[in-house]
C-alpha cells in the first residue's frame, strides 16, 4: 500500500499508515513510549510532555531535493532543536526516532518528578492504585525521591462530586484533559471543562444536574490516575483483589462487551459480589466504551428481593415449595389441549433459555402458541435475509457511505450505536434520520426527515421509491436529496426502530427498508460487507429470540411453521375471554408493563422470574431463575453477533438457569434427559439453527489481537478490565450473502389512527423498571413520567411547564408532568417514563388539580 | 527623523480620520486595492524585510504567503493583548494612531483574502479599545470597511474583542481559543494558525505594531523600508523604556541603535544612580549587564550575550536593585500567568517560586539554588509553548550574572541549612 510510511525507532524499522503518530507507531513494535495525556481514541494534544523523544528527519539538498548522505553512506539526519512529543508528531518517510537516549530518559524522569510534586501519593487508599498509569510510569521512569519540600505541596479538595455518579479528587488530577476531551470529542457531551489556570486548573461541570452525560463512567476508565471515581465503586476494593469476569451487557441490543470485577466480601457474608462493571475491548462492538446504564445497572443481580425458592399457591397464598414438587405440578398442569396452553417469554433471556422455551412448547406440548411478551418490533425475518452482513464493523463506515436511521432514538435506545453512527457521520458518512421528532442524532445528520405522526411508512416509501432512480436534480427537497445520497452510497447501513409505530407498521417498515437494500444501482447493498439492516430491538436479546424461534410463525432458524400459533396480542385476548387455560411466562412482566390487566380466565399461570413481579404475584407457581451474572450463556446482538458471557457471582438461593428449568419440565413431558450445561444446550442450538452452524462455546471464545492496544502489557492504557481474553463473538451470515433474495411484499397497513392531538411513547435510557429501580446510584437519574409538548399545543390546552396531567396508557390513567419544549413537534405529545404502548394514541390530557394528585 | 509609527506625537488629532487622511492616510489601502494584486502586496511586504514586532520576529510577508489561496473563510487577527511586563507600545498606537493599524490590517486582509478582522485587546485596555472602535466606525463611514471597499469587490468587517486578563492569551493559539470563547490555552503546533487557526480556518495573527508598518511600506516601497535599520533587521521599532530611567516611555528608533543609546534617549539613569542590568524583552528575556550595552537593538544583536530583543520592552535596573528580588518578581508573574496546560510549566513555575521565595526570604540553602537551577533546566525546551522558556530566563540569567547575590542570600540564613534538612526528611 502506498499509504504506508516507513520509519526507524531505536533501530527497528516499522511501516505504518500515513497519519499515524510516533507514539502509536512505536506501540506496534512493542516500544511503549510513556504517555499520560495521549490516548489512541482521542485527538492528540501534547500537553503532559511525558512522551518526549528525539526525532530526526532526513536532510535534503535545497536545490535538487535529493537525500543527503554522510561519508559512510548513511542518510544525513536533522534532529532539530530538542525533544519533541511523540504523541503529536505524525510519522514521515525516513524519520528516525530515538527513545532511549540520555536526554529522553532525563526528560521522562523530570516530567514524573513534576507530576509528583503536586500529587498526594495516597496510593494506599486510591481506587486506581494497582492499575494506575502514574504509579506504573513512576516505577518505570521516576527517581523515587522528591526534591520538593513536603510543606510546599498544594492541598486541594479530595471529594468533589461532579454529579451523582462521578467524584473528583482535585489533588490526584494531573490535568491531562483525557476526561474533558472524551466528553467533547468522543461523545459530544461537553459538560465538564477546565476552569482557572496554572496550578489552580480544575475540572468543573457545566451541567445541571452535574456531569449530565450517559457516558460519564468512561472518564473514570481513561483517567490515568485515581482522580475520577464512580459513586458505585469508590473505596470499594483494591484492583488486585478483583477477579475479572467477562460478560455481556444485558440492557440493549448493542451487546457491549464488559468485564465484571468481582470480590468475596465480608460485608456480603463472604459471598462473591460484583464490585464494578467496565468495558472490555471489542473493536467491532463497543470498542472500549459502555454507557452508564451498562456500568451502573447491575445491582438487581444480587438484590435482596431476588426470588430464592420455588413458590406455589396454597389456600390463595404463595408459599415456598421444593423444585421437585413445583416442576411436577407445572408439568402436569401444562399437559392439556395444546391449543389451550401458551408461553410468553422476555427478550432478556439467553439463547439457550429461549431455545429450551420453544422446545418445551413445540416439541413437548405440541403448541405453537409462543411469542415474546412484548411485541414491539417486527422484522427479524427480514434481517435474517438482508441484515448487516457478517464481518461488518460500523467503524469502517465513512466518506462515501450512508447510514439511515428510522423511527428510533439511538441515543437512549442503544447508546453505543448512537456513538458509532455519530462517529461514522463525523468521518464523512452521510447520515439520514427519519423520525416524527428531533433526536440527538439530528445534529450529525445530513438530512433530518421529520414526518407527521402516522406518516412514517408513507415517508419511507417515498424515500425508497426515489432512491431507485437517479433523481431529477431540478426538484430539491430533503427527501429527494436524501434519496439521492442513499442512491449514491457505496455502503448503506439502515437502523430502524418502533418509535410511534404499531407492530404491523414495523413489519411493513422492515420490508420497505429491505427492498431499499435490494435495489440494484450498479451494486446492491444487501449481502455486502458493511451493508444491511439493523433492527433497534427493545431488549438485549430480541435478536436471539427471533433466531431461536420464539415466534408463533417461525421455528428456530426462521423455518415457517405449518400453522401459526397465537401471537402475544391474541394470547392476552384469549386470557381475558377464556380461550386459554394455561399460560407460562418466562422473564417477562406483562401485568407490570400494562399489557395484561390480570390473569383473566386462566386456570393456571406459571411465572419464571428473578423477582416477584406484578405478574408473578398472580401466578399459581413462581419459579426462581438465575440472572445473567450467575451463569453462562449467549446473547445475540442486533448486529447478529453471538456472544458469550460467563458466571461471575454465586447462585442466589435455589434459583436455576431458565434453560434448565424449562428442560426439567420438558423431561417431565417426555423430552428426555435435560442437558446438564448451557454449552450443551448451545450445541443443540448450533445443530438445529442453521445460522448458528459451526458455533460452539470455544469458537465464541476466540480472540485475536486488537488495535489500538489497550489493556495489554503496557503501563498506561491498562487496568484489569479492557483486555479481551474471553471472546469476540461470531456474527452469523444473512441469506443475501450467499444467495439471491427476492424483493419483499410490503403489506398495506391500516393504522386506524384517529384525528386529533397525538401522543407518542419515547424511550429513555434510565426508564423505571425492575432493573433500574434496584440501582441506588442511578436513582437520581431515573426518568420521571413526563409529557413534552410544543408551546403552541400547551397554550391551546392551557397547560404550563410543571403542571400535572393525566394520560391514558394502555387503558390505565397515568399521571405525568408537563414539559413545554418546542423541540416537540406541534400536534404530537412525547411521553416518556411510562409503560410502553404501540403506535401513537390520541392525547387526551386531563389537567390535575393539586388536591387530586396521587401521592407518588 | 520624524516618527513613522508614533506620528501622532508630531500631528495633533491623528486619531481622527480626517486628520489621518490629510496626512496620507488610507492612500496605501487605495493603492493596494486599485493598483495591486493580493500577491503583489504580499511580495512588497516580503521584500521590505518587515518582521513580527510581537516578539518572535517572524517575517511578516512570509507568514502571509503561507495562507492557502482559494475559496473559504480566512481571518486576520490583530494581537493587542500586550501583557508582557514593561510593554506599552500597542496601547499607545491603538489609542493615538488607530487608523494606521486599521489600514495595515485591511491591507493584510486584502492580501490573504480575508473578509473578517478581529482585534484582540488585553482586557484592561478599555481606553485603547474604545479609541480604536471609534476609529473603526469612522473607517466604515468612509467606506474603508464594510461592503465593496473603494468600489472593489473586496469586502471586510472589523470586530474588537476584549480578553479577560491573561498574559497567555497573547500567544497566538491561546488567543484564538480565547477569541472562540474557549479556555485561553495554546495548542501544540502544528497545526499553525496559517493552516488551521480561528474556527479551524487559515488565520494570520499579527502584532499591532507589525501592522502599523504596513501602510508605510506600501506607500514608500520595500526599498525605502529596507534602507531603514540594519541589513538583517530593517525598519523602525518602538522601544518601551521603563524602570530606573529619567524619562520612561515609548521611543521610536531605527533598528540598530545600541542599548546604551536607548538609555541616553530615556534621559539616562534616574537620580544619577549606576546602571546594573536591564531586561531587554520585558520579563521574558534573559537580563543583560553593562557588557552588552553596546550591542545593537536588532533581532540578532543580543545573541552573543545570551539574550533577545523580543518585543523591545526594556526594563532598566540600577545599582540598588536586589536581583534575587527582581527574579522573584518576574517568576511570580509567570507562575501566575502559566496556563497550566503542560506539566513542566505548570508544576515547575509553582515549585520554582516556592524555592526562590524561600531563598529571597533568607531561608534558602545553597542546595535550594542548585535545585532552582535544575528545575529551571527541566522546564526549558520541554514546554508546549514559549511561556515556560520565558519563565526561566530571569532566574537563570540572574543566577549567571549575579551569583554572589544568591550566595549572599543563602549564606545569610544561618539556620537555613538545618531547617531545610528537617523538611527534606519529611518529604
Ligand atoms: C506567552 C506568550 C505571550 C505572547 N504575548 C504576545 C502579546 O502580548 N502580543 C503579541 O503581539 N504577541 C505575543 N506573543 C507572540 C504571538 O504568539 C505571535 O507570535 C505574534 O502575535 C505574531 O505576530 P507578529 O508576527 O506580528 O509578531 C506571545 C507569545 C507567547 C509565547
Ligand atoms: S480528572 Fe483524570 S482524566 Fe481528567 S484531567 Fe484529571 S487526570 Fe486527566
Ligand atoms: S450501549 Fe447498550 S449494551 Fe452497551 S452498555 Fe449501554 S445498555 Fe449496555
Ligand atoms: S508552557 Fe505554560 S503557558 Fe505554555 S502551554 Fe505550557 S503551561 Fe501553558
Ligand atoms: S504530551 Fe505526549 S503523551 Fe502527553
Amino acid at each position: 500500500m502506498s499509504d504506508l510510511i516507513t520509519l526507524t525507532i531505536d533501530g527497528v524499522e516499522v511501516s505504518v499508515a500515513k497519519g499515524t503518530r510516533i507514539a502509536d507507531a512505536a506501540k506496534r513494535i512493542g516500544n511503549d513510549i510513556p504517555v499520560f495525556c495521549h490516548h489512541p481514541k482521542l485527538e492528540p494534544v501534547g500537553m503532559c510532555r511525558m512522551c518526549l523523544v528525539e526525532v530526526g528527519l532526513p536532510v535534503r539538498d535545497r536545490a535538487t531535493g535529493a537525500l543527503l548522505t554522510n561519508a559512510d553512506g548513511s542518510p544525513q539526519l536533522n534532529f532539530g532543536r530538542g525533544l519533541q512529543t511523540a504523541c503529536t508528531i505524525q510519522v514521515s518517510e525516513g524519520m528516525v526516532v530515538r527513545t532511549a537516549t540520555e536526554p529522553v530518559l532525563e526528560a521522562r524522569k523530570s516530567v514524573i518528578e513534576f507530576l509528583l510534586t503536586s500529587h498526594p501519593l495516597d496510593c494506599p487508599i486510591c481506587d486506581k492504585g494497582g492499575e494506575c498509569p502514574l504509579q506504573n510510569l513512576t516505577m518505570a521512569h521516576g527517581v523515587g525521591q522528591s526534591r520538593m519540600h513536603f510543606g510546599d505541596k498544594l492541598k486541594l479538595d479530595k471529594h468533589v462530586p461532579l454529579g451523582d455518579l462521578i467524584y473528583l479528587d482535585r489533588e490526584r488530577c494531573i490535568q491531562c484533559a483525557r476526561c474533558i476531551r472524551f466528553q467533547e470529542e468522543v461523545v459530544d457531551d461537553p459538560v465538564i471543562r477546565f476552569h482557572n489556570r496554572g496550578r489552580s486548573l480544575e475540572i468543573v461541570t457545566l451541567s445541571d444536574p452535574g456531569f449530565d452525560s450517559v457516558w460519564s463512567g468512561n472518564t473514570t476508565d481513561i483517567c490515568p490516575v485515581g482522580a475520577l471515581t464512580t459513586a458505585d465503586f469508590r473505596f470499594g476494593a483494591r484492583p488486585w483483589e478483583l477477579t475479572p469476569v467477562a460478560s455481556i451487557c444485558p440492557h440493549c441490543p448493542v451487546g457491549c462487551n464488559t468485564t465484571m470485577s468481582t470480590r468475596r466480601e465480608a460485608m456480603a457474608n463472604g459471598r462473591t459480589v460484583i464490585k464494578r462493571i467496565m468495558p472490555r475491548q471489542n473493536e467491532a462492538v463497543n470498542e472500549i466504551w459502555i454507557c452508564d446504564k451498562g456500568r451502573f445497572v447491575h445491582h438487581f443481580a444480587d438484590h435482596a428481593n431476588r426470588l430464592t425458592q420455588p413458590l406455589i399457591r396454597q389456600n390463595g397464598k404463595l408459599v415456598e415449595t421444593s423444585w421437585g414438587e413445583a416442576l411436577d405440578f407445572v408439568a402436569g398442569k401444562l399437559q392439556i389441549d395444546a391449543h389451550m396452553v401458551a408461553g410468553l417469554a422476555g427478550a432478556r433471556l439467553s439463547n439457550e433459555d429461549l431455545f429450551a422455551f420453544q422446545r418445551l412448547f413445540r416439541d413437548g406440548l405440541k403448541s405453537q402458541n409462543i411469542d415474546l411478551a412484548k411485541r414491539r418490533l417486527a422484522g427479524g425475518d427480514v434481517a435474517a435475509q438482508v441484515g448487516l452482513s457478517s464481518g461488518s464493523n460500523l467503524k469502517d463506515l465513512g466518506k462515501g457511505d450512508a447510514i439511515l436511521v428510522v423511527a428510533s432514538d439511538l441515543h437512549d435506545e442503544a447508546p453505543v450505536w448512537w456513538l458509532r453512527v455519530k462517529q461514522a457521520a463525523e468521518r464523512g458518512a452521510t447520515l439520514v434520520v427519519a423520525n416524527a421528532r428531533a433526536t440527538r442524532l439530528d445534529a450529525f445528520a445530513a438530512f433530518s426527515l421529520h414526518y407527521e405522526a402516522g406518516q412514517a411508512l408513507a415517508t419511507v416509501n417515498q424515500l425508497v421509491s426515489m432512491a431507485k432512480v437517479e433523481t431529477d436534480t431540478a426538484v430539491t427537497n430533503d427527501i429527494v436529496s436524501a434519496a439521492e445520497a442513499l442512491f449514491k452510497a457505496e455502503n448503506l447501513v439502515i437502523f430502524y426502530g418502533s418509535e410511534g409505530l404499531a407492530y404491523d407498521e414495523t413489519d411493513a417498515l422492515a420490508k420497505l427498508l429491505g427492498n431499499l437494500l435490494l435495489i440494484e444501482n450498479g451494486h446492491k447493498h444487501a449481502g455486502r460487507v458493511n451493508n444491511g439492516l439493523v433492527p433497534v430491538w427493545p431488549h438485549n436479546n430480541t435478536q436471539g429470540a427471533w433466531d431461536m424461534g420464539v415466534h408463533p410463525a417461525y421455528a428456530p432458524g426462521y423455518k415457517p411453521v405449518k400453522e401459526a400459533g397465537l401471537d402475544a396480542t391474541a394470547v392476552y385476548a384469549a386470557v381475558a375471554n377464556g380461550d386459554l387455560k394455561a399460560l407460562y411466562i418466562a422473564g417477562a412482566d406483562p401485568v407490570g408493563d400494562g399489557l395484561m390487566p390480570d390473569r383473566g380466565k386462566l386456570d393456571f399461570l406459571v411465572v419464571q422470574e428473578l423477582f416477584l413481579t406484578d405478574t408473578a404475584v398472580l401466578a399459581d407457581v413462581v419459579l426462581p431463575a438465575q440472572s445473567w451474572a450467575e451463569r453462562e450463556g449467549t446473547f445475540t446482538t442486533g448486529e447478529r453477533r453471538v456472544q458469550r458471557y460467563y458466571p461471575a457471582i454465586p447462585v442466589v438461593g435455589q434459583s436455576r438457569p431458565d434453560w434448565q428449568i424449562l428442560a426439567q419440565i420438558g423431561e417431565r413431558v417426555g423430552l428426555g434427559k435435560p442437558a446438564f450445561a448451557a454449552s450443551l444446550t448451545f450445541k443443540d442450538v448450533a445443530r438445529i439453527v442453521p445460522q448458528y452452524k459451526g458455533m460452539d462455546y470455544r469458537t465464541l471464545a476466540q480472540v485475536e489481537k486488537q488495535w489500538p492496544d489497550v489493556g495489554g502489557e503496557d503501563l498506561y492504557y491498562g487496568g484489569n478490565a479492557y483486555e479481551n481474553r474471553s471472546g469476540l463473538g461470531q456474527q452469523w451470515p444473512v441469506t443475501a450473502e450467499k444467495s439471491a433474495v427476492a424483493h419483499f411484499d410490503v403489506p398495506t397497513v391500516k393504522t386506524g389512527r384517529k384525528d386529533g392531538l397525538q401522543m407518542m411513547w419515547t424511550a429513555v435510557l434510565y426508564a423505571p423498571g425492575t432493573l433500574v429501580d434496584c440501582s441506588d446510584v442511578i436513582a437520581p437519574r431515573k426518568a420521571q413520567p413526563v409529557a413534552a409538548l410544543h408551546g403552541t399545543d400547551a397554550a391551546r390546552l392551557a397547560v404550563a411547564d410543571g403542571d400535572w396531567v393525566e394520560v391514558m396508557v394502555n387503558g390505565t390513567a397515568v399521571q405525568v408532568t408537563v414539559r413545554v419544549d418546542d423541540r416537540a413537534p406541534v400536534g404530537l405529545v412525547l411521553v416518556a417514563g411510562v409503560p410502553w404502548w404501540p403506535g401513537t394514541a390520541v392525547a387526551d390530557l386531563k389537567k390535575i388539580v393539586a388536591a387530586a394528585l396521587a401521592v407518588n | 527623523m520624524a516618527n513613522l509609527l508614533l506620528r501622532h506625537r508630531d500631528i495633533p488629532d491623528l486619531h481622527k480620520i480626517d486628520v489621518y487622511r490629510k496626512h496620507g492616510g488610507y492612500e496605501a489601502l487605495h493603492k493596494a486595492i486599485t493598483e495591486m494584486t493580493p500577491q503583489g502586496v504580499i511580495d512588497v511586504v516580503r521584500s521590505s524585510g518587515l518582521r513580527g514586532r510581537g516578539g518572535a520576529g517572524f517575517p511578516t510577508g512570509v507568514k502571509w504567503s503561507f495562507i492557502p489561496k482559494g475559496p473559504g473563510e480566512k481571518y486576520v487577527v490583530i494581537n493587542t493583548d500586550e501583557s508582557e511586563t514593561g510593554t506599552f507600545k500597542d496601547r499607545e498606537l491603538s489609542e493615538k494612531n488607530p487608523h494606521q493599524v486599521i489600514e495595515g490590517a485591511i491591507i493584510a486582509a486584502y492580501s490573504i483574502g480575508a473578509k473578517t478582522i478581529y482585534n484582540y485587546f488585553r482586557g484592561e485596555f478599555m481606553d485603547a479599545g474604545y479609541a480604536m472602535e471609534e476609529a473603526i466606525r469612522e473607517a466604515y463611514a468612509a467606506g474603508f470597511l464594510g461592503k465593496n471597499i473603494l468600489g472593489s469587490d473586496f469586502s471586510c468587517d472589523f470586530y474588537c474583542h476584549y480578553g479577560a486578563g491573561a498574559y497567555i492569551c497573547g500567544e497566538e493559539t491561546a488567543l484564538i481559543n480565547s477569541l472562540q470563547g474557549e479556555l485561553g490555552q495554546p495548542w501544540s503546533k502544528p497545526p499553525f494558525p496559517a493552516v488551521e487557526g480561528l474556527y479551524r480556518r487559515p488565520t494570520v495573527v499579527n502584532n499591532t505594531e507589525t501592522l502599523a508598518n504596513v501602510p508605510l511600506i506600501l506607500v514608500n516601497g520595500a526599498d525605502w523600508y529596507m534602507s531603514l535599520g540594519t541589513d538583517k533587521s530593517p525598519g523602525v521599532k518602538i522601544v518601551c523604556m521603563s524602570g530606573h530611567v529619567e524619562k520612561p516611555g515609548n521611543y521610536e528608533v531605527e533598528l540598530g541603535v545600541t542599548y546604551r543609546e536607548l538609555l541616553a534617549m530615556a534621559g539616562g539613569m534616574r537620580d544619577g544612580k549606576k546602571f546594573k542590568a536591564l531586561l531587554p524583552s520585558g520579563g521574558s528575556g534573559p537580563v543583560i549587564t553593562e557588557k552588552a550595552l553596546d550591542a545593537p537593538l536588532t533581532y540578532e544583536g543580543l545573541t552573543p550575550h545570551g539574550s533577545v530583543m523580543g518585543s523591545a520592552s526594556v526594563i532598566v535596573m540600577d545599582e540598588t536593585t536586589d536581583m534575587v528580588w527582581a527574579a522573584l518578581k518576574m517568576l511570580h508573574f509567570f507562575k501566575h500567568e502559566s496556563c497550566g496546560k503542560c506539566t513542566p510549566c505548570r508544576e515547575g513555575t509553582f515549585w520554582m517560586e516556592k524555592l526562590l521565595h524561600r531563598i529571597y526570604e533568607g531561608h534558602g540553602t545553597p542546595q535550594d539554588v542548585q535545585t532552582l537551577e535544575s528545575v529551571a533546566n527541566q522546564i526549558g525546551g520541554r514546554t508546549l509553548c514559549a511561556l515556560g522558556d520565558f519563565a526561566i530566563n530571569p532566574v537563570l540569567s540572574t543566577i549567571k550574572h549575579f551569583p554572589e547575590e544568591y550566595r549572599a542570600k543563602v549564606q545569610g540564613s544561618a539556620n537555613g541549612q538545618v531547617k531545610a534538612a528537617a523538611r527534606t526528611a519529611v518529604a
